[in-house]
Order: structure tokens, then C-alpha cells, then sequence
């Protein structure tokens, strides 16, 4: 490790009073309007959103344009605000499109750096919240993996398909990369198809986008069109670990109060030392996932260059948390954890989708062996 | 607290005391004394004993100024157990001749303090000590054996734990003390470990008199003070700043960078999992120093010994085996008696086996474990059949 790669700043790695006052108000909100049997309920319907949840946190709150610039009708904040969202999103596994509009969407045009044009002015539309976008590229793609490679452009017109995007149904406008480079397509258009998948997370909709002869509106083309997705993949994988953190943080909690009230053997479940060294263990793993995933919404918020090895690092730390966090949860609850009723399915399943979402822990590694100078055999 | 103390005035009083004292022409334990003396050798103790009753978070502007100035440190590695055990036991519970009497030298380097706590049949069970100290006129004779002693061989002073009280129940018959290390009927033996090093010792006490007046707290009061100490002993950590690579993942990764040949795809992955797990315990260990600097302490310190001894286990173990035939080889396995605890230096074997004590030493895993369940998440405790039985019925 060479004196390059010493992160060039100290990270802040706590929350500003700023922070929790958002998280206040996101938290209450959720709690008023995605309890569990809410998100239950509409991950079982056929509008996996709810559009006045929407509405209060994206517009409400003003949430939907943390990222966006004052100028283009946003707040004008950062990655650290957006992570403390996400941190309770995770919480409740809220089914809104967030991530996939307000952080990865956004950040992609963002990175285009454009003031005026079409660009600036689909940011103002999903600043305010009134408008919601998907980046049209598997979910599972790591932030160096979009090639576009599947849709094909000519004159402005796209033809191709794309599987596995993240919140497609309910988006109203599809960022398309393709190699001729990055295009805006309505995704209302008879040209374009939207064609719901059976997810395993229920909370967040996937759908096949299916391009025949659709028509774009070019936003970039080139190195400058890549660069915007790549960009727009690390803030949603590093953030993402904050949804994570959130989640872990969630199971933990959860499992910690349960096994204080269910008694087995004439004792509290969480009096067995067995379970008890389980619980702390997964403490310490969130209380880690905590750090690391500040770490990353920091460097994301500063622009630091240490941005692609704090994204890898919290990546392949912070997934594994979460699917051991709800694991446990599932296993510490016994039968009730298996039930449906019971909420803690729901955070397995967006726990273990998550944990393919923008890059696998694997995928992460192998980018932390670049980083860091760890080359493979 | 000071509510005049800030930021701003204790750069001044910095200021001062590198100007009365240049560091570059200044003896180096007339220097420590000088700061001592000026309230700015740990800024959160009472005026007159090396504080200036400020709060804790502006440490670490004094110390950045001191450094910055180049002025000598108090070799803190050497002297780990009086600043981080002993001293805030005397201050929380000893008598003003006592605090006068100890803080100084101790905080100066110039007297080293040890722990006489574990024993052969106590060690996580602590309580359960059955070394005696028994009341003759003004003095206390004491009796035992106590072991695991890191620097008895350099101490000058001891933090004692003893049984005054045998029919009391276990917790409620202690009583604390300080031990003269240079006292006839201590005997300090090297304890050889795993590592063919003996950095700690045994200690055997054989009517060893202690005056009253060197007693810590009331009579059978002792673990109640004992548990002052032992909280201290797990809040040390956190202080420093570590670099990236800053730990045991640091030799490994040179190794891997510098000899392509070792390199499997196995090992591969696992040491990717256990650097970017090093990297996120740097980070944790950060976020903690940034929580007390901000004056939140959070509850995180009693996690990351865990964190710490699993990682220096599974990453000085992979360093074995990464170095083949090389790993098979051990550096030196004379016999020595270090002053320092040194669990990095020297080869990759001696880190693997050094590293096993990380999970045993100053509280073990499974005993910490037990803590952050029940102190950090609120767990119940387990049910207990010692805690109502004189000490002297219970089964040893």
C-alpha cells in the first residue's frame, strides 16, 4: 500500500444534528405510513408504491432532491443526508423508489455536469419528486460493469432489451446506456415495454424493459456517458450500504426484544448464553457496518478520490451484515420467524436481494484487490 | 468542569509551557514534570493533579500542539497499566495524600505500575481470588499467589485485590490495596508462555505487610473498586489514530505484494475478506475516537477488543500459511523478558501465537460477549448460584 492510497482526509463518521432532524422526520413518516402490514399489503398488490408515500417523503420532506442542486430545484445537500434516508428506508423496507430514482438516477445525471438541457431539467423533475427514474441496467451490475451492450442506438432511436431493472414499473422516464452512449426514453411511450418480473424481494419491483424502436433523447455519448453510469452505480452501491446498515439494525433490535419477552425452560430465550454471544457478536458486526458505510456516504459527499475503495470496502462488508442480521432474526424468532405474517421474511428477502443489487461482496473484493495492490495468483 | 477552559485556552497554556520549557533543551523528565504541573498531562483530571478539570475532549488539541512542538511523550506503551488502570482507580477512590503520593511519578514514567488481580483459580471469575490479607495493628499481611502479571519485573507498584472477609459472600469480602513491589515476601517469577517469551509473571506474596494507609476504599468495598478499574482498562483503547494497513494486515499485505510466488487463489480471497474487515475495524476504531472527541462516548469501545483479537488471530494465521516452507520456520525461541507487549514486532509465527492471548488477556472474548449482551443490548442475565454463598463454601 503505497502513501497514494492512505485516504487523503479524515472522514467525519458521525451524524450532524442536521442529519438526525432528517432522520426524525423520515422515521416518523415511515412509521405512520409503511408499518409492516402496510408494506406487506402493498408489496402484495398490484401498485408496489405507495404514490402519497411518495409524495410526503420525496416532496413532503423534500428527500428526493438531497442531492440535486438549489438551482435545479433540489436541497442542495449530500450523500451523508440521502445515506441517513436510506439508513431508514432499510429500517422499515419501505417500497419506494429512492434509491433507484433519487440516488442512482440522479447522481447519473449529476455526473453529466450539465446546467441547462435535458439533463437539468429531468433533475428538476426529480428533485421535486414529481417524476421518478430507473437507470434501465440489470440491478445486480457492479459500478465498472454497465456496457449497455444490450440496446443498440441509431439517429435516436433504441432498439434491445434490458433485465432486472430495479423499479422500471413505476418509473416515469428510463435512462438507457447503450454503446452509442447514455439516452433519456419515456417510459410511457407504446415503444417501450415494462414487464414486471416475480422478484424475490417483494418490497422492490423488477421488470424486463424491452426497447422496439423507442425514441431517446440523447444526454451523452462516449467516455462522458460512462462515466456518468459508473458514477451513478458507486452512489447507489455506496449508499446502499446504509440501507443495509439500517436493515442489520432493524433484525438486531427486533430479535434482541423478542428474546427478552419469549420464555422457554421457565427462562428468557436471551438469558442463554448461546444466543446471547450470537446477538452480541451481530452487534459488533453492525456497530462495523455503521462505520464503514458512514465512511463511504462521506467519501461520496466530498468527492473524496478515496470514493471507489470506501464504496468496495463498505460493499463487502456491509452485505454480509445484513443477510446475517436477518438470518439471525429468522432463526432467533424460532417458528414465528418462518411465518408470513411475521415481518422478518420481508427483511430477508430485500436483505439477500441487496446483497446481489449493484455488485455482489465478490465483485467488491475483486475491486478491492485492484485498489489496494492485492493482485490475484 | 471549568467553563472558562476552551479550545483557544488550553493553546495558550500550551503556548506557555513550551515556552518556559523548550522541548529542545529541556530534559526530558523535567519537561514531563513542567506539564504535569501545568494542568496539561491529561486535561480532564483536577487541577494540582495533571488536569485542569477541562473536559476530556481537548486532550487531543494539547497533544497535537506538544507533538507538533516535537516535545517527548510519556512512553505511554510502557507504562499502559498505571495510566489506564491505577491512576483513574486512585483518583475515583483514593485519599488526597494518596493522589499526591502516586499520579505524578506514575503519569512521568517514573514509577511503573502492575496489576495483582488474576490467580491461578480466578481468572474470569475474578471474584472468586482467594489471596488473603489479614488485619495486624496498622498493617495488612498478605498471603497468595497471583499470575498473568505483565511488567511485575519492572513495577515499582501494584494494584491489589485481596480477601479480607472469607465469610462473606465472594464479591462482598474484598478489599483493595497498593502493593509495594520492593517490599520483603514479593517474589516475582517469569512466567514462560506460548511464545518461549516471558512477558508476564507469576507473583507470589508471603507476608507481604501493606499499611492501612495504602488501602483503596473502605474495607470489603474492593470490588466495587475493581470494577472502576476494570471498566478503565477496557475504555483505553481508541485514543490513537490508526494509519490504513496500520495493524497486523499490514505485514501480511507487504508480504503479498512483494512475493508473487506465495500467491494462491484461496488465500486470495480470504485475505481481501480480512482486509477490508481491517479496514472496517480502522474505521470503527475512528468513528469511536470522533464519538469521544465530540464528547458522546459510545458503548462501541467494549466491542473492538473482540474485533481486535479475531482479526490479529485469523490475519497473523493466514500470514503463516502464506509463507510456506518460510512459515514452518520460527524466529527465536530464547527466552527473554520484555518491558514492552509487543504484538506486532518480530516474525509471522510469533504473531500467530502472540495473538492468541488477545482473546484471553484483559477480559476474555466469551466474557465480553457476555457484557455487550447484557450492559450494550439489555439481555438477562444467566441465572447464578454464587452470588448469596460465603466465599469460603463455594466449590473450588
Amino acid at each position: 500500500m503505497t502513501a497514494l492510497h492512505q485516504p487523503a482526509a479524515t472522514p467525519d463518521l458521525l451524524y450532524s444534528e442536521t442529519e438526525e432532524d432528517l432522520r426524525s422526520a423520515v422515521r416518523s413518516l415511515l412509521a405512520d405510513r409503511a408499518d409492516a402490514p402496510t408494506v406487506l399489503a402493498r408489496a402484495e398488490s398490484d401498485t408496489p408504491y405507495d404514490p402519497r408515500l411518495w409524495q410526503a417523503l420525496a416532496a413532503g420532506i423534500g428527500a428526493a432532491g438531497l442531492l440535486v442542486p438549489e438551482k435545479l430545484g433540489g436541497q442542495g445537500a449530500s450523500h451523508r443526508e440521502a445515506a441517513v434516508v436510506l439508513e431508514e428506508i432499510g429500517r422499515s423496507v419501505a417500497p419506494t423508489p429512492y434509491l433507484t430514482s433519487a440516488v442512482v438516477a440522479t447522481a447519473t445525471l449529476l455526473a453529466l455536469g450539465t446546467e441547462d438541457g435535458p439533463a437539468a431539467e429531468l433533475l428538476t423533475g426529480l428533485a421535486s419528486g414529481r417524476r421518478v427514474a430507473a437507470l434501465a441496467v440489470p440491478f445486480a451490475t457492479p459500478p465498472a460493469g454497465a456496457t449497455g451492450a444490450t440496446v443498440a442506438a441509431a439517429d435516436g432511436v433504441l432498439d434491445g432489451t434490458v433485465t432486472a431493472v430495479a423499479d422500471a414499473a413505476t418509473a416515469d422516464v428510463l435512462l438507457v446506456p447503450t454503446p452509442q452512449g447514455l439516452y433519456a426514453v419515456e417510459a410511457a411511450a407504446d415503444t417501450v415495454t415494462v414487464d414486471p418480473l416475480v422478484p424475490l424481494d417483494l418490497t422492490r419491483p423488477l421488470a424486463t424493459v424491452i426497447l422496439s424502436g423507442a425514441t431517446g433523447t440523447p444526454l451523452a455519448t462516449g467516455e462522458a456517458a460512462a462515466d456518468a453510469v459508473r458514477r451513478g452505480l458507486l452512489a447507489g452501491a455506496g449508499l446502499l450500504a446504509s440501507e443495509q446498515l439500517g436493515l442489520a439494525e432493524w433484525c438486531l433490535t427486533e430479535t434482541v426484544r423478542y428474546t427478552r419477552e419469549r420464555h422457554q425452560f421457565n427462562r428468557p430465550v436471551g438469558s442463554f448464553q448461546s444466543l446471547k454471544h450470537r446477538m452480541a457478536q451481530l452487534w459488533l458486526e453492525v456497530v462495523s457496518a455503521r462505520a464503514a458505510a458512514r465512511n463511504a456516504a462521506d467519501a461520496l459527499a466530498t468527492g473524496s478520490p478515496d470514493v471507489p475503495l470506501a464504496v468496495a470496502v463498505a460493499q463487502a462488508y456491509c452485505s454480509k451484515v445484513a443477510v446475517r442480521a436477518a438470518e439471525e432474526c429468522v432463526q432467533l424468532h424460532g417458528g414465528i420467524g418462518m411465518t408470513w405474517e411475521h415481518p422478518a421474511h420481508l427483511y430477508l428477502k430485500r436483505a439477500k436481494a441487496d446483497s446481489i443489487a449493484y455488485g455482489t461482496a465478490g465483485s467488491h473484493r475483486a475491486a478491492v484487490a485492484e485498489l489496494a495492490e492485492l493482485p490475484a495468483p | 468542569m471549568t467553563a472558562s477552559i476552551d479550545a483557544a485556552e488550553v493553546r495558550r497554556r500550551t503556548g506557555e509551557l513550551l515556552a518556559a520549557h523548550p522541548p529542545a533543551t529541556t530534559d526530558r523528565t523535567d519537561f514531563l514534570k513542567a506539564r504535569f504541573d501545568a494542568g496539561l498531562a491529561w486535561v480532564h483530571y483536577p487541577a494540582g493533579l495533571g488536569g485542569l478539570d477541562a473536559p476530556r475532549s481537548l486532550q487531543p488539541v494539547i497533544d497535537a500542539e506538544l507533538a507538533a512542538a516535537g516535545a517527548p511523550d510519556n512512553d505511554p506503551r510502557r507504562i499502559g497499566i498505571g495510566l489506564g488502570m491505577a491512576a483513574p482507580t486512585v483518583l475515583g477512590f483514593g485519599t488526597d495524600e494518596q493522589k499526591q503520593r502516586f499520579l505524578r511519578p506514575l503519569w512521568v514514567g517514573e514509577e511503573v505500575w502492575c496489576q495483582l488481580f488474576s490467580e491461578p483459580g480466578a481468572g474470569s471469575d475474578l471474584a472468586a481470588l482467594g489471596t488473603r490479607a489479614v488485619r495486624d495493628g496498622e498493617d495488612w499481611v498478605v498471603d497468595g499467589q497471583k499470575v498473568w502479571t505483565s511488567s511485575a519485573h519492572v513495577a515499582r507498584w501494584a494494584i491489589l485485590i485481596a480477601r479480607t472477609d472469607p465469610d462473606l459472600p465472594k464479591h462482598r469480602g474484598i478489599s483493595y490495596f497498593i502493593c509495594d513491589m520492593t517490599d520483603p515476601g514479593v517474589e516475582v517469577r517469569p512466567l514462560r508462555q506460548i511464545t518461549g517469551e516471558a512477558e508476564f509473571n507469576e507473583v507470589f506474596l508471603t507476608g507481604v505487610r501493606i499499611p492501612d494507609s495504602r488501602r483503596l476504599g473502605p474495607v470489603g468495598e474492593g470490588w466495587k473498586v475493581a470494577r472502576t478499574t476494570l471498566m478503565n482498562e477496557r475504555v483505553s483503547i481508541g485514543g490513537a489514530r490508526i494509519p490504513r494497513e496500520g495493524g497486523m494486515i499490514g505485514p501480511v499485505s507487504r508480504t503479498w505484494r512483494e512475493r508473487p510466488e506465495l500467491r494462491t487463489h484461496d488465500l486470495h480471497q480470504r485475505l481481501l475478506t480480512l482486509w477490508v474487515e481491517a479496514e472496517v475495524a480502522r474505521l470503527t476504531g475512528e468513528r469511536l475516537r470522533q464519538q469521544l472527541v465530540a464528547g458522546h462516548p459510545g458503548p462501541e469501545g467494549s466491542g473492538m477488543k473482540l474485533a481486535f483479537a479475531r482479526l490479529n488471530q485469523e490475519i497473523s494465521g493466514l500470514e503463516v500459511e502464506l509463507l510456506g516452507d518460510g512459515g514452518l520456520l520460527y524466529g527465536d525461541w530464547t527466552m527473554r523478558r520484555p518491558e514492552l507487549v509487543d504484538f506486532t514486532g518480530r516474525d509471522a509465527g510469533y504473531r500467530y501465537l502472540r495473538s492468541k492471548g488477545n482473546s484471553i488477556e484483559g477480559g476474555t472474548s466469551e466474557v465480553l460477549l457476555n457484557i455487550v449482551a447484557e450492559r450494550v443490548l439489555g439481555l438477562p442475565v444467566e441465572p447464578r448460584n454464587d452470588k448469596d454463598v460465603a466465599w469460603k463454601d463455594l466449590s473450588r
